[in-house]
């Protein structure tokens, strides 16, 4: 076989009379890993594993992660119901609809709004889009876990469930 | 009727040995490989908040297999499908009947020397059923009546005839050497010593032979680097693909019982067996008092030592996980506290003045003692090649056995006569 035109680090390597026996080569390889196995046996401790449920990462404030809904002082959310969001979504992940408000001075208020976790991206153009700051991404959960489909599908209730001052 | 006695006791002894050994292996399986690449492994399953460090996965995994669904394939030999893995697991059993594990207890005046059955041509049985274990392989690859199953059998017979070869050649310079076929007959040889320092083990008047031998059993067990029947990377899982639940299992185990088995061989032709290099029988029973009472303060250091580091690790961890796992240092502590107690109140029995018959019995246990700590080390030696080196393509897998093990078998066979002959 010719390896004419390719690099030379492509080429087979040449092994020498010693590599070509194993034998030493094994051994070679034993000692390594056995290296790797008497230093975790006295450091485990040390051993870059995350022992999950009771350690947690912790990641930085930027983190994208499940979606909350802002609210005014009384309460209610700051959603006015644009569908800027839901227009903006490349996972066409957020439903709205919209309704009436009984202040004059605000258009519109969400009557429901859905967000479709499985059909998220979390690439957090929702919350670049918003013009009232009423979506943010920045509750830092990652822990997103159900048993059916359906539960998957957040509401309106579930995402203003946060503090009105605008603290996670 | 007592020799029937007799070798029931023996067989049970033989068989609580290597089942003891099997989930013991399965756990140094689990957490050498993580170990040895860094990670944590099992340690999760607990009985009461104590995890033994992993060691209830084993038991964990069993019940999960003893109650899960047995699904068979439509198309199999019923026969034979249900067959192969007990006739995996009876054959990797049955090699132990001629392994003997100890020289010989005296009871009631009868001298029973420690083997199953002493045959006279011990290392052709051993030999003989040890190519047998391929039989259970083909037999589950075919009865599966499934193409990845099937092929697995084949690579296993392919292999079991290119490396069965080079295991035999391996042994017949060992028994030329020993000038017997009868494995306590080697394994007594092996007592002797070479220019009146070293041991004439196997491994020092059979280098090369050795070192056949062993990677012949690395591949009669099918272990890594000749897993090439089971395969995961070509043929998913080979022959066991189409079992489930318990018949799994049992192939599992097999697999393990093979282990143990090849452990057992290597320590018997090739390092002494139940030897203990420099000290023969005669030594270990003229000082057998002196031997006890060492080992008793030895075991009641120790265990006073396990007992401090885990009581260190109670108090600096008293709240680390705030449920039932935070009582493990204080168990363990709790029992190793109470080995040394038990250790130190057996010195109270005054065991450097044993008689006759005790002394008798404190050499066996030390020899037998001997046979495990050599079983388990070989056994562990399976683990730790399976985690280093990469499977062998099955075109090298064929060079090697034939184009290099068979004519090094032949020439160690060759220089190994002359040297007897002439020398």
């Amino acid at each position: 076989m010719s390896f004419e035109g390719l690099p030379e680090e492509a080429t087979r390597k040449k092994t020498n009379f010693l590599e070509s026996i194993y034998f030493v080569e094994i051994l070679k390889g034993l000692a390594v890993t056995g290296k790797h196995l008497v230093k975790n046996i006295f450091a485990t401790d040390d051993m870059p594993t995350m022992q999950y449920p009771e350690e947690k990462r912790v990641y930085s404030d930027r983190f994208r992660g499940r979606h909350r809904l802002m609210q005014r002082d009384d309460g209610t959310p700051k959603c006015v119901a644009c569908q800027m969001c839901s227009t903006y979504c490349p996972a066409d992940c957020i439903e709205i609809v919209g309704a009436e408000h009984p202040d004059p001075t605000i258009e519109k208020y969400p009557a429901t709004f859905d967000i479709d976790l499985l059909r998220c991206v979390f690439c957090g153009l929702c919350e670049e889009a918003c013009p009232c700051d009423a979506i943010r991404l920045d509750t830092g959960i990652y822990e997103i876990a159900a048993d059916s489909r359906e539960k998957f599908v957040v509401d309106k209730d579930f995402l203003l469930n946060n503090k009105t001052d605008g603290t996670r | 009727m007592p020799i029937v006695l007799e070798s029931l006791a023996k067989i049970v002894f033989m068989f609580l040995l290597i089942m003891g050994m099997v989930p013991a292996l399965i756990w140094a399986e689990r957490k050498g490989a993580a170990f040895i690449q860094d990670r944590t492994g099992p340690n999760r399953a607990a009985i009461g908040g104590v995890r033994l460090a992993g060691l209830v996965h084993p038991i964990a995994d069993v019940l999960k297999l003893v109650f899960k669904e047995d699904v068979q394939p439509e198309a199999r030999h019923k026969a034979f499908y249900n067959l192969a893995p007990w006739l995996a697991m009876t054959i990797a059993v049955s090699s132990y009947a001629v392994i003997p594990f100890g020289d010989f207890i005296t009871i009631a005046g009868r001298k029973i020397p420690l083997v199953v059955a002493d045959l006279q041509v011990g290392a052709l049985y051993v030999l003989a059923v040890a190519s047998l274990g391929t039989y259970a392989v083909v037999m589950a690859g075919w009865a599966s009546n499934n193409k990845f199953t099937f092929l697995g059998g084949i690579r296993a017979t392919a292999q079991m005839i290119s490396y069965e070869i080079s295991m035999g050649l391996a042994l017949m310079g060992l028994m030329m050497i020993f000038s017997s076929l009868r494995i306590t007959d080697i394994v007594a040889g092996q007592g002797d010593m070479i220019f009146g320092f070293l041991p004439k083990w196997g491994v020092v008047v059979q280098p090369l032979g050795f070192i056949l031998f062993i990677t012949a059993v690395f591949a009669e067990t099918n272990r890594n680097p000749f897993d090439l029947p089971e395969g995961e990377s070509e043929i998913v899982a080979g022959f066991h693909l189409e079992y489930s639940s318990l018949k799994f299992a049992l192939f599992f185990m097999a697999e393990y019982c093979h282990m143990v088995v090849g452990a057992a061989l290597i320590a018997s032709f090739y390092f002494g067996g139940y030897q203990i290099p420099w000290a023969p029988r005669a030594v270990l029973e003229a000082n057998a008092g002196g031997l006890l009472t060492a080992k008793l303060i030895g075991v009641a250091v120790a265990a006073s030592v396990f007992a401090l580091l885990f009581l260190r690790r109670a108090q600096k961890e008293k709240n680390k996980f705030n449920d039932n796992r935070d009582r493990e240092p204080v168990l363990g502590a709790g029992l190793w506290i109470l080995v040394a107690i038990g250790a130190a109140g057996a010195l109270l029995l005054k065991p450097w003045t044993v008689g006759p018959q005790g002394a008798e019995m404190v050499a066996t246990v030390f020899q037998i003692s001997a046979f495990v700590a050599k079983v388990v080390f070989f056994a562990w030696l399976f683990i730790w090649v399976r985690w280093t080196l990469p499977r062998f393509r099955y075109d090298q897998l064929m060079h090697l056995g034939w184009k290099v093990m068979l004519p090094l078998g032949v020439a160690n066979l060759v220089v190994t006569a002359l040297v007897m002959a002439f020398v």
